[in-house]
């Protein structure tokens, strides 16, 4: 019930607003404030204090409970610019497996000669994240919410925050922003990788893993080079970073094909796939991706990891299979069933 | 009144750590309650005084040797204890002294349960409750500025139990805790002038509500009033809107004792009347205030006669003057009196009380007094031979009279003649009675010292004082003073000069010798002390409607001062945006010329591009308009320059404030 009430209200609060790809600025009008628990009881405090004072007709004592009073209201004022104009920035996440967590990184950059204290995001049905943001600096606050299914997974509604500074009020506005974080599937499976094809260029057959290929000589380290084929004895010798070449025209070509696999449904068969994605390129194989509607040729490094990956996270079956998840939000929502239900 | 005392019923698990206490909110929290419960001390009893400081103690060697708290089982077993001794102390665990004692007792217990931020607060609040009990003990300045000192301690550690302020620094959590008690300042002043107040007690008061205050009591008996003189306690003070009275009129009629059982003098009841007693006023009277301590009973002073009444309260026949409800804080009214008077007719039942005496008792007295009547003196005579008696037979002035046998009057007059103002007001009453003259005891205060700095006067409970009245026939009640008699510079100068043991008075009631200069101190901090008094204690529910009356507006009623209230705190909460506004607008003077400089430019269609910097700016407006490259040249020069150059210096910035003020764009182009 409660729940329900308050889902209605954010909805309320957030009427009219699409998530943001910019930076959001959080001004009067996006700052809402209530008391928190403490703050009701500081009232009821206050009012007992008041009844204390007229039963004693101390003067002294209806004093202290209006500067109580003046002070709470202070704190109100205060807790309200302690997030004005902020600007809280788009979280950035690093793609996961499902079943990991999502990190979710927000930076809050503070324009006033005056630090921030105490300022938190909190994602729905998790703890706050304090911080506190310097005077004309910035600070980054982590979000973290579990992944357990591949696609895009949007973190929705977040809170920001503050408690500041006696806790007897909190100030909080919503953002929502649209960048999300991509859900590779699970790495899952079992099966071998399977066996390698000539390549298309046809030359050294059958021949498989790293010891037949003929090394070459070194070159310059490059970023996206395996580490495994730095030159680590001569790295240790001091100079430059060097990599070993190979040439490697016999290769064969590892295709990572959707069909080899007759696992029933879509997931499990993602997840293998995924699974021999992640073998191939520990094995540092030259491999292509083949999914029903996407081909992506033989290469190897961490790009062409990422750009797998990204396809099987992605990948949406056509003939009538459940689509993956890609909707707002990935944690289990009863909140939102019970008000469909309602 | 009582702390939220929960009995803890299944341990409690270790908060997280963002929910724990840190050090210097346990730090804060410590030192701030050890000095909310210090002034206790006195009052407390000495084991709990004690375990007090011993928890305190435990603690905070807790929380630095990061221990363990004690088991639960051992908390529960102090409180008890601590509750059992509570009631042992004081047989009850109500009333004032008991619920500060029962307060101290449960906060030292709940500060060894406290580990999580949820305790922490609790705490604070039992702090502030803790505070607010010190009030009613005592409301002097000094005081009230140190529990303004634990305040801001008790904000300092609230600010901190909040773990998230991590980033405050040793100090800032300090002066953010002083900056918002000074800014609660002005609304704390607001709701105190204009919230409607509300007349208490609203339920019963505890019988130890305001125990400790000295003051005339409503019965005399030898001993009552020369006990009083050992206080130098202040009664009351008094401002003269006229002239000064001299010594001899400033006699502060309290109240009027007309039944005598042989031993005691005590009051009967009167008709109240809601207006003042009528009488023949005689020459010009005499208008005053007076801000009276609280005392804890119901009689007010004045001087004789009184010809006024203070809202709130009634006046008997005999010209007593009382109030309603007791005076518990200290309370303002104001007074017209008039010196000389006569009263009217003596009513049939009056003079049977006057006349009262008991059956037996005191054979000396009634025969010197008879002797007297047989003699056929007129009234007017037999009170002359009564102080005629005092004044030529030996008697004494004395603050340590020797103790008096059961025939009080008798042993006194033919005995021990050693006495204070009630033995000689008790023996003249009985004296002009058995002579047959009504006359009864009057008691209250006489004289009082003249504050020079402050121009009032200071009556303390060592000027209290006990008189006679007679009734004769042409003149109606009139006073005597048979302490007069004996001692005549007692109504002159005061009991310090009129006593031969004036060492044994307190400090404050002596005059003159060696350590006048510090009692002259004293007396110049009095006058601060009235001030506070007059005007901040003493104002309550009356002294705020006559104020709020008096600004002109009229008759006040609550609503209007709730209006009033809200009226203010939206004023101020106005003036405080506009402010806010202000200070934000001038805190970069630069960018603000700056663009008045643009908008003017822009009212010529010359809109500065968001990415165009100062320089380009300038050199498009001047490639257009090159009449005004003398004027626009300097201003984006000087405007780039502060602003992506060196720190600005402010006779720059004042020089680029001038420069876009005088920029003004001719109408006619």
């Amino acid at each position: 019930m409660f729940q329900t009430l308050r889902q209605r209200l954010e909805n309320w609060v957030m009427r009219g607003q699409r998530p943001a790809r910019e930076p959001v600025l959080l001004t009067r009008r996006r700052i809402y404030i209530l008391p928190t628990a403490q703050g009701y009881a500081f009232a009821t405090l206050l009012f007992v204090l008041f009844l204390w004072a007229i039963n004693y007709s101390n003067s002294m004592g209806f004093a202290f409970t209006f500067l109580l009073t003046a002070v709470a209201l202070n704190s109100m004022w205060q807790a309200h610019d302690n997030l004005l104009r902020l600007t809280v920035h788009p979280g950035q996440a690093e793609p996961v497996f499902a079943g990991q967590e999502a990190h979710f990184s927000f930076r809050l950059e503070n324009p006033d000669p005056a630090p921030r204290y105490g300022v938190a995001l909190q994602g729905r049905d998790q703890p706050p994240h304090y911080v506190d943001v310097p005077a004309h600096g910035a600070a980054t606050v982590t979000v973290t919410v579990p992944a357990p299914r591949r696609g895009w997974l949007r973190l929705g509604r977040i809170r920001v925050l503050t408690r500041y500074p006696l806790g007897l009020l909190q100030a909080w506005s919503w953002v929502e922003f649209e960048p999300g974080c991509l859900v590779y599937p699970r790495p899952r499976g079992r099966r071998p990788l399977p066996a390698a094809l000539p390549s298309a260029a046809g030359a050294g057959v059958g021949e498989q893993g790293l010891g037949s290929e003929d090394y070459a000589g070194f070159r310059p380290y490059a970023p996206g080079d395996s580490p495994r084929r730095i030159a680590w004895k001569a790295a240790t010798r001091g100079g430059p970073l060097l990599v070993k070449c190979f040439t490697d025209q016999a290769r064969p070509e590892l295709w990572l094909d959707w069909r080899l696999l007759g696992i029933d449904h879509v997931e499990p068969r993602l997840e293998q796939l995924c699974q021999w994605v992640l073998k191939a390129d520990r094995e540092d194989r030259q491999y292509g991706l083949l999914l029903p509607g996407a081909r992506i040729a033989p290469a190897h490094g961490d790009a062409h990891r990422r750009r797998c990956l990204e396809a099987l996270a992605l990948f949406t079956h056509s003939e009538g299979m459940p689509r993956p998840h890609d909707a707002a939000v990935a944690p289990p929502k009863p909140a939102q069933t019970s008000t469909a239900a309602r | 009144m009582m702390p939220p005392w929960r009995r803890p019923s299944r341990p409690k698990p270790p908060p997280p750590p963002a929910e724990r206490l840190t050090s210097a909110a346990l730090a804060w929290l410590l030192a701030a309650l050890t000095l909310a419960v210090a002034p206790h001390a006195p009052e407390l009893p000495v084991w709990l005084t004690a375990l007090f400081a011993a928890l305190v103690g435990w603690r905070g060697w807790i929380a630095l040797r990061n221990q363990a708290l004690p088991p639960h089982g051992l908390l529960l077993l102090v409180a008890v204890l601590a509750g059992a001794g509570v009631l042992i102390d004081y047989r009850t665990l109500f009333g004032r002294d008991a619920g500060v004692a029962l307060l101290t007792a449960m906060t030292a217990c709940k500060l060894l349960e406290s580990r999580a931020l949820r305790d922490g607060v609790v705490l604070v609040f039992l702090g502030y409750l803790l505070v607010m009990s010190n009030l009613l003990y005592s409301q002097e300045m000094l005081r009230v500025a140190y529990l303004l000192a634990v305040l801001v301690a008790m904000l300092t550690a609230q600010v901190l139990i909040y773990r998230q302020h991590a980033g405050l620094t040793a100090l800032a959590p300090v002066r953010l805790a002083g900056k918002m008690a000074l800014l609660a300042v002005p609304v704390m002043l607001i709701l105190f002038v204009l919230f409607p107040r509300i007349p208490g007690p609203l339920w019963g008061l505890p019988k130890d509500a305001y125990q400790g205050r000295t003051g005339l009591s409503d019965q005399m008996a030898p001993g009552t009033i020369s006990e009083l003189s050992q206080s130098d306690a202040v009664a009351f003070r008094v401002r003269f809107a006229s002239d000064l009275p001299p010594p001899r009129q400033r006699y502060w009629r309290g109240l009027v004792l007309w039944h005598f059982d042989g031993r005691r003098w005590t009051r009967p009841e009167e008709l109240p009347s809601r207006t003042p007693i009528p009488f023949a006023a005689q020459g010009a009277p005499v208008d005053y205030a007076v801000i009276l301590e609280p005392s804890n009973k119901n009689w007010l002073f004045a001087l004789d006669l009184p010809a006024r009444l203070p809202p709130g309260s009634f006046m008997t026949p005999s010209f007593q003057l009382l109030r309603d409800q007791p005076v518990n804080e200290v309370y303002r009214y104001e007074m017209r009196s008039h010196p000389l008077y006569r009263t009217g007719e003596l009513l049939e039942t009056e003079r049977a009380r006057g006349l009262q005496l008991p059956l037996r008792g005191n054979p000396r007295a009634r025969a010197l007094a008879a002797e007297w009547r047989t003699h056929d003196l007129r009234p007017e005579a037999r009170v002359s031979a009564a102080l005629a008696l005092f004044r030529d037979q030996p008697f004494y002035y004395t603050l340590t009279p020797p103790l008096l046998g059961g025939e009080i009057v008798d042993d006194f007059l033919f005995r021990t003649r050693q006495g204070f103002c009630e033995h000689y007001a008790n023996a003249f009453v009985f004296l002009m009675r058995a002579a047959g003259v009504p006359a009864r005891v009057v008691t209250g205060y006489q004289g009082g010292e003249l504050n020079a700095l402050g121009g009032y006067l200071i009556v303390r409970q060592s000027d209290a004082h006990a008189w006679a009245e007679v009734w004769l026939e042409e003149r109606g009640w009139v006073r005597v003073d048979p302490t007069a008699a004996v001692a005549p510079n007692r109504v002159q100068e005061g009991l310090y000069a009129a006593v031969a043991e004036g060492g044994l008075l307190p400090f404050l009631a002596r005059r003159g010798g060696n350590s006048e200069w510090l009692r002259q101190l004293v007396l110049s901090w009095d006058v601060l002390n009235i001030a506070w008094n007059e005007w901040v204690l003493a104002y309550g529910p009356d002294r705020q409607k006559e104020f709020l009356s008096g600004l002109g507006f009229g008759p006040v009623d609550w609503s209007e001062m709730m209006v009033a209230t809200v009226a203010a705190l939206s004023g101020l909460g106005v003036l405080y945006a506009g402010w806010r506004w202000r200070a934000r607008r001038i805190r970069d003077p630069v960018a603000r010329a700056w663009q008045q400089f643009c908008a003017r430019l822009a009212r010529r269609g010359l809109v500065r591009g968001p990415s165009e910097g100062p320089l380009d700016f300038a050199a498009r407006v001047t490639a257009q308009r090159p009449e005004w490259a003398a004027t626009v040249w300097p201003i984006a020069r000087l405007y780039a320059a502060l602003r992506y150059g060196p720190a600005a210096s402010p006779a720059q910035v004042r020089q680029l404030q001038r420069l876009t003020r005088r920029f003004q764009i001719p109408c006619k182009d």
